[in-house]
């Protein structure tokens, strides 16, 4: 209950660390999406960049956190603005689910499907766009959901460079040693993670075309 | 596009494919006459389906040249030389996502006709192929293996092509509903005059609905022989295939579209 009290009280730097956190994820996100679907894509068309594309993914995503944000610091035009890196980080944690996803998506389309297009003189484009694309987007939206529910996680470490967020309240809770200010960062945290996954989630239902 | 009917629709020139290591095609010589129904009858991995691709350019030759209308088919856009050759395969590959009428509308669209005349190509599609007009709005897996066959070879028909190239097209339906799109695939073909390259294994299907039947052994065509000259044939690949199949072939090869 007197978390409750707290959040209500200080409701207005609630809302607007909320909405700093919204802002750090979702850019990040699309971000992530505009890089990540093309290399997936890529990727799966050329099954020889298979493996160093996706194993540089997966070296990304073993380095920890607050390491990454701390390595990215002295970077220039990035170390500027701490939520320039933040969003740097939390783009570059973002790719692998969505880039394995992209991969696994567009190569589960049914071959003979992709040959029957070709073999009807579709362009390498059309085929993309209208075949591939269409029946790989609820497997792209399930790497998307996933890297989503990630960056809400991450983000929270984002505060530890000054770049806002929710996390400010569970780092301020942990120095003050005060539960309720902790979960005055964690719960809205928790909510966003298992709203933005219903949400894509819902997305993702509505765009199955089977 | 339309010229004169001494050429043949289709003709290849010492063809030769080989990937790797494997030589898949060897020495290959075959006209197919414009109207003609050419089945390329063989065992698996004799080359059959490698055949069928060359001709829509899904392959190319390691050496030699395909002749399309009388042109070599590398000469030509590719996406132009397919859209001008319907293609069907064994599982119809229809798209999944796409209702029956947008399958069979797709490259109608693509090649910019109005939508009132894909509309109409479409319904009489349909007819065409013996299917109820009802069905355009449903997805195919909502249909049945023939209907979906169907609607496959409703779509390779949609932009009118001269030529139609045919993988296995019956090969994974029923006897029963094997035998009914073999009679209707006759009877259209009596209509629409189309040259057909039709690929089987099932002797008794090439005899009944071949013009002309190519055997091809090993990456190699063996014979090309007329279904009546088939069953005589005193050819060791085409006794044998005839031993195969057994009784009754004599009746298959008279070609009744009773």
């Amino acid at each position: 209950m007197n978390v409750v009290r707290f959040m209500v009280e200080n409701h207005a730097q609630v809302v607007d660390l909320t909405l700093e956190h919204l802002w750090l994820v979702g850019l990040s996100t699309v971000f992530a999406m505009l890089i990540g679907i093309p290399l997936g894509i890529a990727v799966a068309h050329r099954p020889r960049l298979n493996k160093p594309v996706l194993a540089s993914a997966n070296v990304i995503q073993t380095i920890p956190s607050l390491a990454l944000f701390g390595f990215l610091l002295p970077v220039p035009w990035l170390g500027e603005r701490s939520d320039r890196l933040a969003i740097l980080a939390l783009t570059l944690y973002a790719l692998l689910p969505i880039i394995r996803n992209t991969y696994t998506g567009i190569c589960g389309v049914d071959p003979a499907v992709i040959e029957a297009g070709r073999g009807m003189g579709l362009t390498e484009s059309q085929l993309l766009f209208q075949v591939e694309l269409p029946l790989a987007v609820s497997v792209i939206l399930s790497g998307v959901r996933v890297a989503v529910v990630i960056s809400v996680g991450l983000a929270t470490i984002a505060a530890a460079i000054g770049a806002g967020g929710l996390g400010e309240f569970i780092f301020r809770g942990l120095a003050m040693v005060d539960n309720r200010v902790i979960l005055a960062g964690a719960i809205p945290a928790a909510m966003l993670a298992l709203l933005a996954d219903i949400g894509v989630g819902w997305l993702e239902k509505g765009l199955r075309t089977r | 596009m339309a010229a004169d009917t001494a050429t043949p629709a289709i003709e290849f020139r010492d063809v030769s494919f080989r990937v790797e290591n494997t030589q898949v095609l060897s020495g290959f010589n075959l006209q197919v006459a414009r109207g003609q129904t050419l089945v390329l009858l063989g065992r698996s991995g004799s080359g059959k389906t490698t055949t069928l691709k060359l001709v829509n350019r899904l392959v190319a030759p390691t050496s030699g040249e395909i002749r399309v209308n009388g042109k070599p088919n590398d000469g030509v856009e590719v996406t132009r030389l397919r859209r001008g050759i319907g293609y069907v395969i064994q599982d119809s590959g229809l798209f999944p996502h796409f209702t029956v009428e947008k399958n069979i509308g797709l490259v109608p669209k693509i090649e910019g006709w109005p939508q009132d005349r894909i509309q109409a190509r479409i319904q009489e599609l349909l007819h065409l192929v013996g299917l109820p007009p009802e069905i355009s709005t449903r997805y195919p897996h909502q249909l049945s293996g023939g209907q979906r066959q169907r609607v496959g070879v409703a779509r390779a028909l949609a932009a009118d092509p001269e030529i139609l190239l045919m993988d296995e097209p019956f090969g994974a339906l029923d006897p029963l509903t094997r035998d009914e799109l073999q009679r209707e695939f006759l009877l259209l073909q009596q209509r629409l005059h189309k040259t057909v390259v039709f690929v089987t294994h099932d002797l008794r299907e090439a005899l009944r609905i071949g013009s002309r039947i190519a055997l091809m052994e090993a990456g190699k065509l063996v014979t090309v022989l007329t279904p009546q000259e088939f069953v005589k044939s005193s050819d060791p690949w085409a006794a044998a295939y005839v031993r195969a199949f057994g009784d009754g072939l004599d009746s298959a090869a008279s070609r009744g579209v009773s």
